[in-house]
C-alpha cells in the first residue's frame, strides 16, 4: 500500500482510497482528491513540507502528513 | 418542525416577509454571490456595488460579512457570501453560508466560477443547485480561457447542470449586466422550469429517494433533496434541524449503512465521490482543452524559479527588502519627514499658532489646540505616506497570487508553533503596521490559530515603534547597528514563544484542520480592487486619527498641562500636573522593571494612542536632549524598550482587534496576555541584565523575575492539555 506522501516529484498517480473520517478526510476530497483522480506530484516546498500537486487543471498544496491517509497506485 | 402551511406556500418565506417591515421588502430583490475563493467574486462585488459596500463580521464568527446594492438600482442588494469550496459542516464559512442560503432565501444565486478552474469550481454549483434557490452560472476569466485555446459550450452546460449559465470577466467589466438581468429574470420564477440535474446514481440515489419519502413531512419541499442529501450523510446539524425523532434518524442511518456496505466506503465520501463523477462527465461533454506546452502554464513557469529550492527564499528576502525600501527608506520616508517637518512643523502648527493668537485666544487654547491636538496628530498622520505605499505593495503581492506562495514556503516552520504557513503573511504585514496585519489574519481558516495569529502579530516592531527603538539604541547602546534588526528577532521570539503557550491551553486545542491551500493563477489585480484595499486601510486610520486619537491627544494634553499646584487648580508645570499625580500612583508598578518614574509610565501610556507618542511625550517631560536622563541604567532603558515593543497596540490597532475578535471576552483576554507578557518579560530583562551589568542588587526582584522564568519554561515545555494537533490527520483504519 503506497501513500501519497510516498511519490517523488514528476510522479502521475491515481488515487484508489482515502482513509480516515471527519473534516480533514472532507476537505481534502472536497478539493477533488476522489478515487480514480489523477494525481501529478509537482514538487515539495524549499524547507520539505507541504507538497504541491497538480489535479482537475489547479495546483494544490497538501501537508505530508495528511497526504498520508491517501492511498495511490 | 412542519415548514409547510395549507396553501403549499413555504411558511418560511411568508413568516419572514410578515414578521418585517411588510409591502417594501416585496419590492427588494435580494442576489447571494457564491463561489470559490480566488473565482473574482470580490472583484465582482465591487463592479456591482462600488461604494455601497457595508464589510463588517458575521455574527459571532471572525469571518468578514460584506454586502451592498446594486449601483445600477439600489432596490437590489447583493449579498457576498464567504469564499468557499463546500457546504460542508465543518468550516465557519461554510456553516456561516449554509445557515444564510436556508434561512435567509435570497431571491437568486449567482455562482460565480472560475472558468479555468472548471471542475473544483462545479463541485460547489452541484451543491448550491440543491438548495432550491434559483442559480445563475457566471462563468468568469472567459477571457483566459479563450487566449488559452480553450473552449466551453455554455449552452449545454447551462442545460446539464439545470440553470441559466452567462460568461463573464469580472476583471474587465464584461457580461455583468447581462448576468444581473439573468439573475433577476431567475428570480421571479415561481418554480424552477429546468429539471434539477441527476447527479447520484445507482444505489445512493435510490437511498436518497427512500430518505426523501421519510422526511418530506418535516420540511419545504424545496428543501427535501439538500436534507435527504444531508440526513444521507449523517450531517448532525442539518438532522439537528429537521428536527426527525430518533426512531426515523434510526430508520435513514439504516438505508445509509446499507449503502455504505455496499460501496465499501463512507456516507460522506460517497456523496463527494459521485458529485465529481458527475461533474467530470459533464465537463467532458462541454469543454474541451488545448494541450499545455511542456504540461506548464504561465503561473506553472513562473513558480519553477519563485517556488524553488534553492531560489524561492532568496526571491522573497529580495522582493521584501524592495518593498520596504521603497515605502519606508526612499518613497515613503521623504513623503513622511515632508509631512513632519515640513507641512506639519514649518508650515501648519505656526500659522495655526499666529492664526489663534491673533484671533485673541488665550495662551492655554493656542498650546492645546498647537501642541496637543495637532502635534499630537501629525505623528501619526505623518506616517500615512509610507503606509499608504506600504499597503499598496502588499496588496498587490496579496492579489496577484504572491502571498499564497510565501505561506506554502514558510509552512513547514509555522506548523511546531500549531500554526500554519497563512499565519506568516499577518507577521510580515505588521512589521509595516499592525492594523493590516491583524486584518490580514482573515484568510486563516481555523479559527483558533487565526484568534493566536491577531493576538501576537503585533509583537512584531511597527513602524511607529522605530522611533522608541533609534532613541534607546542612539543613545544606550551608542548607536550599534545590530540593535534594530535585533529588536525584530526579539519579536519574533516573542511570537514563537507566545505561540508555545497558547497552544497548550485546552481553548486553543484546534480540532484537526489540514492545512490544504490552493495556489491559484497569478494574474495582475485589477487597479480599482488594489485601490479600494488601500484607500479602504488608510480611511479606517483617517477616521481613527479623526475621532480617537483626537480626544486622546486632549486628554494627555489636558493632564500633562494641568494640576493642582499652590493648592488652586489650573495650567502648571509638567510636574504638578495631572499626569504626573496619576503616574506617580501607577508607577510603582513598574519599579521592578526599572522604569518607575511617572515620566516614563506616562510615556508608556502615551503610546496607547499612537507608538510613536512615546518618544513625543519623553521629548516633551525631559527636554528633547535630556531624554536618556529619564533611564537609570541601560538595563531599566531595555526593559523599557522591550515592554513598549511587546505590549498592547495603539489604539488604532486594538480596536482593529476587537473588531477582528468578534468577542468581547477574546479581545479581553488578548489585551490581558500581551500586556502581562510584556510585563514578564520586561522584568526578567531589566533584573537579569541589571545583574550582569552591576545596576541592580540581588533581591525580591530576582527573585521574581527568577520565578516568571521558571513559569514560563514550564508553560512552554509542558504537555498540551488538548489535541495533540501536531500529528495532522487522524488515522482510522475504516472498519
Amino acid at each position: 500500500m503506497r501513500t501519497l506522501n510516498q511519490a517523488k516529484p514528476g510522479e502521475k498517480i491515481v488515487v484508489e482510497r482515502i482513509n480516515g473520517s471527519g473534516p480533514v478526510k472532507r476537505r481534502i476530497m472536497d478539493m477533488g482528491i476522489t478515487r480514480g483522480t489523477e494525481v501529478m506530484v509537482r514538487k515539495f516546498a524549499p524547507m520539505g513540507d507541504p507538497m504541491e500537486l497538480n489535479l482537475r487543471g489547479y495546483e494544490l498544496s497538501l501537508r505530508k502528513s495528511d497526504a498520508a491517509i491517501i492511498e495511490v497506485s | 418542525m412542519p415548514l409547510t402551511d395549507g396553501n403549499d406556500e413555504p411558511a418560511a418565506r411568508q413568516y419572514k416577509y410578515s414578521q418585517l417591515k411588510g409591502v417594501i421588502l416585496y419590492m427588494e430583490l435580494r442576489i447571494a454571490l457564491a463561489g470559490n475563493p480566488n473565482s473574482g467574486k470580490t472583484t465582482l462585488f465591487n463592479k456591482l456595488t462600488g461604494s455601497t459596500q457595508y464589510v463588517g463580521n458575521w455574527p459571532g464568527v471572525t469571518v468578514e460579512k460584506k454586502d451592498g446594492r446594486l449601483k445600477t438600482d439600489h432596490n437590489v442588494i447583493i449579498q457576498d457570501l464567504p469564499g468557499i469550496y463546500s457546504l460542508s459542516p465543518y468550516t465557519n464559512e461554510e456553516v456561516v453560508t449554509r445557515k444564510y442560503l436556508l434561512e435567509e432565501r435570497p431571491d437568486v444565486i449567482m455562482n460565480i466560477v472560475d472558468a479555468t478552474n472548471i471542475e473544483r469550481n462545479l463541485y460547489l454549483t452541484t451543491q448550491l443547485i440543491e438548495l432550491g434557490i434559483p442559480v445563475v452560472l457566471c462563468l468568469n476569466m472567459m477571457d483566459v480561457v479563450r487566449k488559452n485555446g480553450d473552449l466551453i459550450d455554455l449552452a449545454k452546460l447551462g442545460k446539464r447542470l439545470g440553470c441559466r449559465a452567462v460568461e463573464i470577466s469580472a476583471l474587465k467589466g464584461d457580461g455583468i449586466s447581462e448576468a444581473v438581468e439573468l439573475a433577476v429574470e431567475a428570480a421571479g420564477e415561481k418554480a424552477p422550469e429546468a429539471e434539477q440535474p441527476h447527479v447520484f446514481k445507482g444505489s445512493v440515489e435510490h437511498a436518497l429517494a427512500h430518505i426523501e419519502e421519510s422526511i418530506a413531512p418535516y420540511t419545504d419541499p424545496r428543501l427535501i433533496r439538500w436534507f435527504a442529501i444531508k440526513a444521507f450523510e449523517r450531517d448532525q446539524r442539518a438532522i439537528t434541524e429537521l428536527g426527525l425523532d430518533s426512531e426515523l434518524i434510526a430508520h435513514i442511518s439504516q438505508h445509509t449503512a446499507d449503502c455504505e456496505r455496499e460501496m465499501d466506503d463512507e456516507a460522506e465520501s460517497i456523496i463527494t465521490d459521485q458529485r465529481y463523477r458527475y461533474i467530470t462527465e459533464v465537463v467532458h461533454e462541454t469543454v474541451t482543452k488545448k494541450p499545455l506546452k511542456n504540461g506548464m502554464t504561465f503561473s506553472d513557469r513562473v513558480d519553477s524559479v519563485v517556488t524553488d529550492k534553492y531560489l524561492a527564499l532568496p526571491i522573497f528576502a529580495g522582493i521584501m527588502f524592495l518593498v520596504y525600501y521603497v515605502s519606508v527608506t526612499t518613497a515613503g520616508g521623504f513623503l513622511t519627514d515632508f509631512m513632519n517637518d515640513t507641512l506639519f512643523g514649518a508650515w501648519i502648527m505656526p500659522a495655526a499658532a499666529s492664526l489663534l493668537t491673533s484671533l485673541g485666544a488665550s495662551d492655554w487654547l493656542v498650546s492645546l489646540i498647537v501642541d496637543g491636538v495637532i502635534g499630537g496628530i501629525s505623528a501619526p498622520l505623518g506616517f500615512i505616506p509610507q503606509m499608504a505605499i506600504l499597503f499598496f505593495f502588499l496588496s498587490f503581492l496579496e492579489d496577484c497570487g504572491y502571498m499564497s506562495r510565501v505561506a506554502f514556503i514558510m509552512d513547514r516552520a509555522f506548523r511546531k508553533l500549531g500554526l500554519s504557513g497563512k499565519s506568516f503573511i499577518p507577521l510580515l504585514i505588521s512589521s509595516g503596521c499592525g492594523v493590516p496585519g491583524i486584518m490580514a489574519a482573515r484568510t486563516i481558516e481555523n479559527e483558533n490559530n487565526r484568534r493566536m495569529t491577531m493576538i501576537t502579530t503585533t509583537m512584531i516592531p511597527c513602524g511607529a515603534k522605530l522611533p522608541v527603538i533609534a532613541l534607546i539604541s542612539g543613545s544606550i547602546m551608542g548607536g550599534a547597528w545590530w540593535m534594530a534588526p535585533s529588536m525584530y528577532f526579539m519579536g519574533i521570539a516573542a511570537v514563537v514563544t507566545s505561540c508555545l503557550i497558547l497552544k497548550k491551553f485546552r481553548r486553543f486545542a484546534s480540532q484537526d484542520t489540514p492545512f490544504v491551500m490552493e495556489l491559484p493563477d497569478y494574474h495582475l489585480p485589477a487597479a480599482k480592487s488594489m485601490m479600494i484595499h488601500v484607500w479602504d486601510r488608510v480611511k479606517g486610520f483617517l477616521i481613527k486619527a479623526g475621532t480617537v486619537l483626537f480626544l486622546c491627544c486632549v486628554i494627555m494634553w489636558f493632564l500633562g498641562n494641568f494640576g493642582f499646584s499652590g493648592g488652586s487648580f489650573g495650567m502648571t508645570e509638567a510636574d504638578s500636573s495631572l499626569l504626573a499625580a496619576i503616574g506617580g500612583v501607577i508607577a510603582p508598578i513598574f519599579a521592578p522593571l526599572g522604569f518607575g518614574s511617572w515620566q516614563l509610565v506616562a510615556s508608556s501610556i502615551s503610546g496607547f494612542a499612537a507608538k510613536e507618542s512615546i518618544v513625543s511625550t519623553m521629548s516633551v517631560l525631559a527636554g528633547p536632549d535630556n531624554m536618556i536622563g529619564l533611564f537609570a541604567g541601560s538595563a531599566a532603558a531595555m526593559a523599557f524598550l522591550i515592554f513598549n515593543l511587546l505590549d498592547s497596540p495603539c489604539l488604532a490597532a486594538i480596536s482593529t482587534l476587537a473588531r477582528e475578535m468578534n468577542d468581547r471576552r477574546w479581545t479581553a483576554f488578548a489585551l490581558a496576555y500581551q500586556n502581562t507578557f510584556a510585563y514578564a518579560v520586561a522584568l526578567m530583562v531589566y533584573q537579569f541584565g541589571g545583574l550582569v551589568t552591576g545596576t541592580v542588587e540581588p533581591g525580591a526582584g530576582t527573585i521574581a523575575a527568577a520565578a516568571v522564568l521558571m513559569i514560563m519554561i514550564w508553560l512552554i515545555v509542558r504537555k498540551s492539555a488538548g489535541n495533540d494537533d501536531m500529528k495532522g490527520a487522524a488515522y482510522e483504519l475504516h472498519n
